[in-house]
């Protein structure tokens, strides 16, 4: 058997025909550094959040009205928690260690979705969480199963599959209280109220603010772009709230009859990137909360650890 | 350095008489383990009825791009597909 050595522009040449033509790209295929940097900082960010994102939703597990809501809130976060560990793994696929990746979200040079460094502060909140904020990741979601690099795409697959449950049963939370007494009806309101403009935000910059989006455009890791991906959660989202007689906080939003989609009202930018610096109302509780849970977990890794080596 | 266990690659069958297909893996120290977690992670709506672990490290992988020339055989022996062949006209159920 002759092996032949390829040249960087020859094994790049193969790489774009791959991406252009709808192959998908293995963990073995040659890839540019960037596009294994691109791929390294998205998954894990997107694996953090999942894992960070059990936070607000934790905090009522013990506080549920019932015990139908807790058996169901508490599926819903071991769920979240089993989609961080798949794109953990799909992220390690890149050739960076778990380990590693937790220490970047643990020193702060790994992001996680802003949503979640807002507080919970009632149970329609868990309703505004799993409607809007997993109706997002849906919607973003979908879009990624079509990504580029196979292990990620496969992850989303299985989250896809899994995803639908959590916005309904939010939404359920959500339709429940709306038709409860009035002050039942505040509280699902006032929820919708706080969790709406964070939601948007969820899908990030616009395109033209948004630099990182011209290369994840170019090598097919996203297929639509933050804006359109709004547009389309939005578009979904106000029959929801109309059905259910709650009120989207947005002065602006009005039917385009010409656009075919719902006009909407600026985002307040400077709210999202201040949240992002780490300046939200729940970012260093998160992060230390992940920190201590690992630390204290540390003695059980290291008990298995010696366990297996006796075994072995 | 903490450590994370090692990877175990996990392979479900979905049900009886289908081949087992990899799922993803688990982190864990040991195989029982290995096989707790997988049947955790990936099992949790009745997705299977059998599940293999197996070590990351043990698995042998061709690599696919600077080694094309490794399934160049199957290439030029066509005569291997049913379509290679000249059927007669009017022969039926072949």
């Amino acid at each position: 058997m002759i092996r032949e050595v390829k040249t960087e522009e020859e094994l790049l040449e193969i790489f774009n025909a791959k991406i252009s033509d709808g192959i998908k790209i293995e963990p073995k295929d040659w890839m540019p550094e960037d596009y294994r940097k691109h791929l390294q900082r998205q998954m894990s960010q997107h694996a953090h959040s999942e894992i960070i994102g059990m936070q607000p939703e934790g905090n009522w597990i013990l506080r549920a009205p019932t015990l139908r809501a807790k058996v169901i809130l508490l599926a819903k976060v071991q769920d979240e928690a089993g989609h961080g560990l798949y794109l953990y793994s799909a992220s390690e696929t890149l050739g960076k260690s778990r380990d590693e990746y937790i220490h970047e979200l643990q020193t702060g040079k790994a992001k996680y979705s802003s949503i979640f460094n807002y507080p919970t502060l009632s149970w329609a909140d868990i309703g505004a969480v799993g409607w809007l904020v997993d109706g997002a990741a849906i919607v973003n979601q979908v879009s990624l199963q079509r990504t580029s690099y196979g292990p990620y795409s496969r992850a989303m697959v299985r989250i896809c599959k899994e995803e639908s449950f959590h916005q309904r049963q939010g939404y359920e939370i959500m339709a429940r209280l709306a038709q409860g007494t009035p002050e039942q009806k505040e509280m699902a309101q006032d929820a919708l109220n706080r969790f709406w403009w964070p939601s948007l935000m969820m899908f990030g910059p616009h395109d033209a603010d948004s630099p990182r989006s011209g290369n994840a455009m170019k090598w097919k890791i996203k297929l639509e772009s933050n804006d359109e991906l709004r547009q389309s959660f939005i578009d979904k989202t106000v029959q929801q709230a109309e059905v259910i007689g709650l009120t989207i906080p947005d002065p602006d939003l009005k039917w385009n009859e010409e656009r075919g989609h719902y006009d909407f009202g600026e985002i307040n930018w400077d709210e999202f990137w201040n949240v992002v610096k780490g300046n939200g109302p729940c970012n260093k509780q998160r992060i230390d909360h992940h920190t201590k849970a690992h630390e204290e977990g540390a003695w059980v890794r290291e008990a298995a650890n010696a366990y297996a080596k006796k075994n072995n | 350095m903490d450590t994370q266990g090692e990877i175990w690659e996990v392979f479900i069958q979905s049900k009886p008489g289908l081949a087992h297909k990899h799922v993803g893996n688990v982190h864990a120290m040991g195989k029982e383990m290995a096989l707790q977690n997988a049947r955790d992670l990936y099992t949790r709506r009745k997705e299977g009825t059998c599940i293999w672990v197996v070590k990351h490290q043990d698995i042998v992988s061709s690599v696919p791009d600077d080694d094309g020339s490794f399934f160049e055989p199957s290439n030029d022996k066509i005569y291997r597909a049913a379509t290679y062949y000249e059927i007669p006209e009017g022969a039926k159920h072949i």
